[in-house]
């Protein structure tokens, strides 16, 4: 029940804050904050109370829905989706703090109607990730996508209309491509179990023929690399990013994006362990593909918050070749570069919100100078900077290596070459920091862009500090990871590769 | 009390920085208080380190289980010994001096405090690195210490330059800790391990082809930070920083790590020759590349950031020679990191009763003028081109011995280097304290005051003696080789010759030097018609125009290009076909009053089809 309650909170929030009267803009705004952080407390006691010994799913709640076609209400975590959890849980309340105020003057919404969206949001984000049930995902995945086109046509810039519109089709088209594949792997199941199932782990218990598995795996992959994004299906990211307001762009970027990848790594690989194995060398090169060139577009930006969505799309690179390397680094690096990612852009957004709204302008070039004017906001967002190059002693700087370590066990190239991304992020962090708030600040910049206060402050400074504890204690988060991620491999019937010169070492082989 | 050196200063930088304007008062001394703390902890773990028999020296401490995920175990753990110590005294001790120094110097910037924190933070990522226990926890010392560079060069940060050079350090160090990084991972994948201990006791198991890569990415990684050539355009810029920093980061401390790291790696050079010749190399080019940028510079700074590059190269040759080598890398290090400071911080001191003009033809006869900043820096002047019995003479003289031994051409560019050294030291001196006064209007030198002149003298006395008591008292040999190993190196030429052709190439080279700058009126503006070498050297030998030419350019091009493609070309294709459904969702919105329904029409429509085809292809 704790997972369906998970999901109730949220939901009965979204309404009650939908149904106030018009005009109590204050109340909505507390209400749903409230909400939120009951949702965040569940949370948190369903991640702590986690069984770190066992790799399955756990808190199962199984229902039957519409059994004519197989369809149950099945709910489920496993350690990779407990944290994901935690993390958007954390980030939603955290976002509405940081944009209180962000919704006064929408043009088409309302207040209300922005906190409701936003509670509306996170019951199908938390959907996302718990069920277990192909089809509940798939209307999950879909229905995830009104509340952002709402949020986005509705609150964002100027060019929200076009930027909805755009992040409304991708999305369908790759839905579409998923559902296509969901209803062949219906047909399939039905073949060989005489029922047709959407249950997860029936699911992985199928034996299908190499050419049937690697046709229904592009159908679910072309979704997923829409939603991560990966290149070439990237194009609607920095659109929607950039007319989002930012408290969107974090859930937007930071969660939602997170689905194509966690679908990846929860459906994909155990359900199509053969087609997953066949399309790896593919995958790879796109990710790698991806990782630069997120890298090179980021630092041609012109646009403070297009340059943070092509960083993402750098690191999005990352989580997807480790993922597919498939090795205990590779993945467990890639589940905790999911949420690390989710915290470090998140605060990246959250910080160029509060500029970006003093200055009015999204141009790095009408900033300048900042340092001298906003010295603790000049800091924040340099530690968040930080986090998104992957500093030793953040977070991202474990998550990151152990993508490249466990990616160098078996394709030593890709690797090698990856590696070589550190450079870029540095360049594109850097150079951002230094024409936005390094030199002699403006008359213009000097007149609007005021120090960081203390709500803003209460927004982002919990994600900074998650961020460095866990660089310190990755352990905290690896420990709930580490087992799920040894039952994908045992579902992926892959090993990791043994180093050259045996090993002495307590713990070994495990 | 292992962990304790590193708690303290960081936690200084931490009260610092989140502390905010309340510390602006006492801050400062906070931050001296904190980092001399950590030089007495350290000095007493040395002086109980040396009441051990050698074989039980190292000691260790594990703090916490840092990463586990399969075989990939990382402790937080850290690891003191003969090795490591050294380095604790030189960093804690020379870093301390510097702090002290700074409150003279920066005594009227409104950015004080934030200064200070920086200076703690370094300190703190530096013991990291030469504490850790681990190739994967030396990383995280590694760049920290890179963000603490970076934030000191920059931090005058109103100025564009030194916003640009502090990111260009910070940059170019990168492409050094990707080689790090890389290493790190072949560790993993050839040993199952990161921590030195594993490394060490599988080197002799491992493929010769495995550890001549691993060996050259550390030597990338010590390239990036050590400034070695091709890597080394970043130094000279750096000096950017406040004086004190380019003294304690830019030339005692952290451009020294990349050596450190060399050293401690040395179970996988000793096995691959390969890598060896690769270490020496690099080490002998940037030595004559440095010390021929040194000859030509006439910013007092750049030419000790070009001696410092010459310097280290030193350190690089010697640590690539091997057993014979290891220490006297660590040896010379250790005495350049007192006298090269003692430079820094004279240079400074100069620059301070100079209205920071950093222009040594607008300086001249300061001796007069200036007499302690005069004879400290004089004394390592002496120390530096390696007369006899000052510091640096007693570790170079060993690494040129050493490179002999290695091979004729090797000991000739060490011995070259020594000449050209003492050409661009007594050029350096002959400017700035002798000759005419050439100083600009309105500028009246003055001594510094005593809080800055007592680190200077620390180490001038450093400078003096610190060389013959590493090795007379000390015992450097005995000290290190059951870190390092020690092998005497087959003498190709014994010292008894070899000493006196050193020090005539040095009074060769100084000579020169005092002929053209001392005896002759040192022109105000730099003269214009010089050789092509000149120019170069001026021009730190082109490295910053390859760089641009190579990187930055084509780089610039692609990303323009990329970004370009991007919005026309990717965004153009798919953009067309989403305008074509645009249109047509739209004017389907108008007919239903909703883009719910349109959707949901659109989506179950179209996914129908698609399974449709689906069934009727697999019937």
């Amino acid at each position: 029940m704790l997972l369906s309650l998970l999901m109730l909170i949220p939901l009965v929030g979204s309404i009650v804050v939908f149904s106030l009267p018009r005009g109590k803009d204050a109340l909505a705004k507390q209400v749903a904050l409230i909400f939120a952080l009951v949702t965040l407390g569940v949370a948190l006691y369903l991640t702590v109370g986690m069984d770190n010994t066992n790799g399955g799913l756990q808190f199962l709640e199984k229902h039957d829905w519409i059994p004519a076609f197989g369809i149950s209400w099945t709910l489920g975590v496993d350690g990779i989706s407990v944290v994901l959890i935690a993390m958007t849980a954390i980030l939603v309340p955290l976002g509405m703090i940081a944009g209180w105020w962000d919704a006064e003057d929408a043009g088409r919404g309302t207040v209300k109607g922005y906190f409701a969206l936003i509670l509306a949001l996170e019951v199908f984000m938390i959907g996302v990730f718990v069920a277990n049930d192909l089809f509940l995902f798939y209307v999950f995945f879909e229905a995830m996508l009104l509340p952002v086109y709402f949020l986005i046509g509705r609150f964002g810039g100027p060019q929200r209309a076009y930027a909805a519109m755009k992040f409304l089709l991708y999305s369908l088209v790759g839905g579409l491509f998923m559902l296509a594949s969901l209803v062949g792997l219906y047909v399939v199941s039905g073949r060989e179990l005489g029922k047709g199932t959407f249950d997860f782990e029936a699911l992985t218990a199928l034996h299908m023929d190499p050419a049937t598995q690697k046709m229904l795996f592009l159908g679910f992959f072309f979704a997923f690399a829409v939603k991560a994004p990966m290149v070439p299906f990237h194009t609607w990211l920095p659109d929607a990013a950039a007319e989002a307001t930012p408290g969107t762009s974090t859930l937007l970027v930071g969660v939602l994006d997170k689905v194509g990848t966690f679908g990846m790594l929860h459906f994909l690989l155990p359900i199509f362990p053969e087609a997953s194995k066949y399309y790896t060398p593919v995958i790879i090169a796109l990710a790698v593909i991806s990782i630069f060139y997120g890298a090179l577009l980021a630092i041609g930006q012109t646009d403070l918050m297009r340059l943070i969505a092509f960083t993402s799309i750098s690191h999005f690179g990352f989580i997807v070749m480790g993922i597919f390397a498939m090795t205990t680094q590779g993945i467990s690096g890639s589940a905790f570069y999911m949420v690390n990612h989710g915290f470090s852009t998140g605060a990246l957004f959250l910080v160029a919100g509060f500029l970006v709204s003093r200055r009015g302008s999204k141009r790095i070039a009408d900033f300048g100078g900042v340092n001298k004017v906003a010295p603790v906001m000049t800091g924040v967002f340099l530690l968040a900077g930080l986090s998104s190059l992957a500093l030793p002693g953040m977070s991202s700087f474990v998550s990151e290596f152990l993508v490249l370590v466990g990616t160098f066990s078996v394709y030593q190239t890709a690797a090698v070459i990856s590696t070589f991304g550190i450079v870029f992020a540095a360049i594109y962090i850097l150079w951002l920091y230094q024409r936005m708030m390094t030199g002699v600040p403006s008359a213009e910049v000097s007149s609007t862009v005021k120090e960081i206060n203390r709500r803003e402050l209460l927004a982002v400074v919990p994600i900074l500090a998650i961020i460095i504890a866990l660089g310190l204690l990755p352990q905290v988060a690896l420990k709930i990871i580490n087992p799920a991620v040894a039952q994908v491999q045992t579902y992926v019937g892959v090993s990791d590769p043994t180093s050259e010169v045996p090993t002495s070492m307590p713990g070994s082989g495990s | 009390m292992i962990a304790a050196l590193i708690g303290l200063p960081l936690a200084g930088a931490t009260a610092l920085l989140l502390g905010g304007r309340r510390t602006n008062a006492w801050g400062h001394f906070l931050a001296v208080a904190l980092s001399a703390s950590s030089f007495f902890v350290g000095l007493g773990l040395l002086i109980q380190m040396m009441g051990r028999p050698a074989e039980e020296r190292a000691v260790s401490q594990q703090l916490f289980q840092w990463i586990t995920v399969g075989t990939f175990q990382v402790p937080f753990g850290l690891h003191l010994d003969q090795l490591s110590i050294a380095f604790v005294m030189l960093i804690t001790g020379v870093g301390t001096l510097i702090h002290i120094y700074s409150i003279g110097y920066m005594a009227h910037d409104e950015n004080r405090r934030r200064f200070f924190a920086y200076l703690n933070l370094f300190v703190a990522a530096m013991l990291l690195l030469v504490l850790a226990d681990s190739y994967l926890l030396i990383y995280v010392g590694w760049e920290g210490v890179g963000l603490a560079s970076y934030l000191l060069i920059s931090f005058y940060q109103h100025k564009p330059s030194a916003a640009t050079a502090g990111k260009k350090a910070f940059i170019v160090n990168r492409v050094g800790d990707a080689g790090l990084a890389i290493a790190i991972m072949l560790m993993f994948t050839t040993f199952g391990t990161v921590t030195f201990t594993g490394v060490d006791a599988g080197a002799g198991q491992a493929s010769a082809q495995h550890l001549t890569w691993m060996g050259l990415a550390l030597l990338l990684a010590a390239c990036g930070k050590s400034a070695q050539f091709p890597l080394q355009s970043w130094l000279l810029d750096a000096m950017e920083g406040p004086t004190p920093v380019s003294a304690l980061i830019h030339a005692a401390t952290m451009v020294t790590a990349g050596v450190y790291l060399i050293v401690r790696a040395h179970a996988i050079f000793d096995l691959s020759e390969t890598a060896r010749t690769a270490v020496v190399a690099i080490g002998a080019i940037t030595l004559l590349l440095g010390a021929f940028i040194g000859t030509a510079k006439d910013d007092i700074k750049k030419g000790l950031a070009g001696s410092t590059m010459s310097q280290i190269g030193y350190m690089v040759l010697a640590a690539g020679l091997g057993p014979v080598g290891y220490v006297f890398a660590i040896f010379h290090l250790l005495t350049h990191g007192m006298f090269k400071a003692g430079l820094f911080l004279g240079a400074g001191s100069v620059m301070h009763g100079m209205h920071d003009d950093v222009n040594m033809r607008h300086y001249g006869a300061l001796r007069t003028m200036m007499k302690i900043t005069y004879v400290t820096f004089g004394l390592g002047f002496l120390a530096i081109i390696g007369i006899p019995p000052f510091a640096g003479f007693w570790s170079k003289d060993e690494i040129i011995h050493a490179a002999f031994g290695q091979n004729t051409f090797v000991g000739a560019a060490a011995l070259l280097g020594a000449g050209v050294t003492a050409f661009y030291m007594t050029r350096m001196m002959a400017m700035t304290f002798f000759g005419e006064a050439r100083w600009q209007d309105d500028v009246h030198p003055h001594e510094s005051p005593a809080v800055m002149t007592i680190p200077m003298m620390v180490l001038a006395f450093g400078s003096v003696f610190g060389g013959m008591a590493m090795l007379f008292l000390g015992d450097i040999e005995g000290w290190l080789e059951p870190v390092t190993g020690f092998a005497q190196p087959a003498n190709a030429i014994s010292n008894t010759i070899l000493i006196p052709i050193t020090l005539v190439t040095v009074l060769l080279g100084a000579g020169y030097a005092w002929l053209r700058y001392g005896r002759r009126p040192v022109p105000v503006t730099a003269p214009a018609q010089v050789s092509i070498l000149t120019r170069a050297a001026r021009a730190d030998a082109y490295g910053d125009a390859l760089n641009e030419a190579v990187f930055m350019r084509p780089g610039q091009y692609l990303t323009r290009s990329l970004t370009w493609f991007d919005t026309k070309g990717i965004d153009g294709a798919i953009g067309g076909l989403a305008a074509a459904i645009g249109g047509i969702s739209a004017r389907a919105r108008r007919l239903q009053n909703g883009y719910t329904r349109s959707y949901a029409l659109t989506m179950l429509g179209g996914a129908t089809l698609i399974a449709f085809v689906l069934l009727l292809v697999r019937l």
